[in-house]
Order: structure tokens, then sequence, then C-alpha cells
């Protein structure tokens, strides 16, 4: 950092490398490394083969959706569901991308396709921080955020089915309830990124969803329940706001 | 090492709708605009489905009736705890998974 410090203002306006972008992404690694593992786990226990595993770590990147694709298959689900909820899921890429796109428009349309292929909720919080903090931002730079945690990512989920091919009764072991908990983690950790005075509306919303998740699965199958009440949810999420 | 066709094509499906909400931004939204409302809208997402998604692994269904998986509804608690206390994704999921299977050892 003290490098950094020293440089002339004339330097630090220059594009950052992809080594720079490679090191950029070190922090957030780690928790890449337990999300991919633990999607690992439960993808194998979902009696998804070791490479099939990988394909999906490869193909879809991206943890929840992952996750849900598993719980889904699991339960038996139609594929035409499985795809229409992934998608559910995975839209508010949408908003992220939205917010990363105007600072790459200097840049050729397939540069930018390959970078926004590769955005994740991670890469996403590492490049709007140097973005809002004005620290310059390059194309190059974000190719070595997103192709490092893109590749850690597939290691470590194919490292996580392998390992869990080793554990005998995934079931005995509570391995099928890794899913769940998850989604407890990821629900709270989301929360606790967001600021007090609009904590109280998401727990109202939290609220809601499970009184509608309560009442709906009577009427519906789950998965058909869950997507329901995602967008009822949402939508009393908009109507509701101060 | 085996690949199912059905699987593949599944991941497929799920592949292109998962690149189109990343890619379209970045060729579009450089002279469109999305309307408030929807981006409000996609902010609520998350959240809604992760409880949504929570709930549902706590009801068993039988024929056709609902019922409440009271294991998996204790074991949502030290989930939820660590997660909180900790922040840490791996450790909520060690937590959770050790005491339902401990519940069920023990049950």
């Amino acid at each position: 950092m003290s490098e950094m410090v020293n440089v002339p203002a004339d330097a630090a306006r220059e594009a950052p490398t992809f080594s720079q972008g490679v090191r950029d992404c070190l922090p957030t690694l780690l928790g890449y490394v337990g999300i991919a593992f633990a999607a690992g786990i439960v993808g194998s226990a979902t009696h998804l083969s070791v490479l099939e595993n990988a394909l999906l770590a490869a193909w879809i990147y991206a943890g929840a959706s992952q996750f849900i694709i598993c719980a889904m298959l699991a339960a038996g689900s139609p594929y035409s569901a499985i795809i229409f909820t992934t998608f559910i899921v995975n839209s508010r890429h949408f908003l992220l991308c939205s917010t990363l796109a105007p600072s790459f428009v200097k840049y050729g349309l397939l540069k930018n396709i390959g970078m926004g292929v590769l955005v994740t909720d991670e890469t996403f919080a590492v490049a709007i921080g140097k973005i809002i903090k004005k620290q310059g931002i390059s194309a190059r730079w974000m190719y070595g955020l997103n192709l490092s945690a893109y590749v850690v990512w597939i290691v470590s989920c194919t490292a996580g089915a392998l390992l869990g091919k080793w554990v005998p009764s995934p079931d005995s072991l509570g391995l099928d309830f890794a899913l769940t908990a998850m989604f407890c983690a990821l629900l709270v950790l989301h929360l606790d990124g967001i600021k007090r005075s609009r904590l109280v509306h998401q727990l109202f919303l939290v609220f809601c969803t499970v009184f509608l998740m309560a009442v709906l699965s009577f009427f519906m199958s789950s998965y058909l329940a869950v997507l329901t009440s995602t967008l009822i949810g949402a939508t009393i999420g908009v109507l509701t706001e101060k | 090492m085996t690949v199912q066709i059905s699987n593949l094509l599944l991941f497929l499906g799920c592949a292109l709708v998962t690149a189109l909400p990343r890619v379209l931004p970045f060729i579009v939204i450089r002279s469109i605009r999305l309307p408030a409302p929807v981006i409000k809208w996609l902010a609520y997402i998350p959240v809604c489905i992760m409880t949504a998604l929570i709930v549902s692994s706590l009801f068993i269904r039988s024929g056709g009736r609902v019922l409440i998986d009271w294991q998996a509804a204790v074991a949502v608690l030290p989930a939820l705890i660590v997660s909180i206390l900790t922040k840490n994704l791996l450790y909520a999921v060690i937590a959770g998974v050790a005491a339902m299977a401990l519940l069920r050892f023990l049950s």
C-alpha cells in the first residue's frame, strides 16, 4: 500500500493492470471457497457426478442458483420451473451489471460481454468500491478480478463435489440440510449489509414472505409457492417503500 | 464421471438465462435506462426468495396434507444464530448440518 501512496497523481490515474485485478480479488476468495465447497457437497448429495458439478459451476457460476437447481432437481421439479426460477433468482445481476456497465462504455462490445458474463455479487462489490473511490478502473483489471474468482470457484466446487462423494450417507450426516443452512446464512448476511433505516422494512418483507409461503403451500407445489411468494413479496416491497 | 444428457440440457438452459441479465446491460444499458420501480423491485428479490426457500424446506408434503418438518424447523435456529454471531457462511452451514445430524441421531 505504501508504494501506492507515493506514486505521482498522473501515474495513479493510469489504468490498473490485470495482475492488480487478481490481487484485488484475493480478499474475497475465502468467502468464495466456502460457498463453492458447500455447493459442491450439496451437488454431490443431489447425486450429481463430479463432472456435472464442475459443469454446473463453470456454466452457471452463481452460488445461490446452483443451490436452487440442486434443491429443485432433488424435489423432482419440472425443468421449465427450474430454468424459470434460475432466471428469477439471477435477474438481480441485471441490476449489478447496469450499475457497472457505464464505466466500461469506451471498450468494445465483445470485451464488454466478456466482462458482464462473469459478474458476481462479490466482483461487483470490489469493482463498485473501486469506482466509487475513483481509483480508476480498466477492462484488463476487471478481467483479472473476474477470471481469478471464476477459476477459484470452479476448482472449489469440484473439490467439494469430490469430498461429497466420499461421505457415505449424506442424509444421516445432515448434509441435505446444508442447503437450508446456507440460505439462512445468505439471508442474515444480506440483511447485515443493509442500512439500519431500511432493515425494519426488509424484516417486514421477510415476515410477509413467510406468511405467503405458509398460505400458498396449501394451494400449490413448493416450487410454485416459492416463486409466487417471491414475486408478491418483492411487489409488496415496492408498494410499502417509504 | 458420468454426465446425463437431460442434466446437461438443464444446465445449458440455466446457463443461458443466467448469462442474459449479466450481459444485457453491458450491451444495451449505454442507451436505455430502467424505470425506477423495476430497479426497486429487483432489489427486493433476494430477501424474498431466500426467505421463501428457507420456509419451503420446513414443510413436508404427504398426500394432500402439508406438515411441518420439526427437525428442520429446530435445526434452522442454530444456523440462524451462528450466522448472526459469526457472519460466516461456512460456520453457519456447519452448525446447521451438525444440528440436523444430531437430531436424526437422537430420533
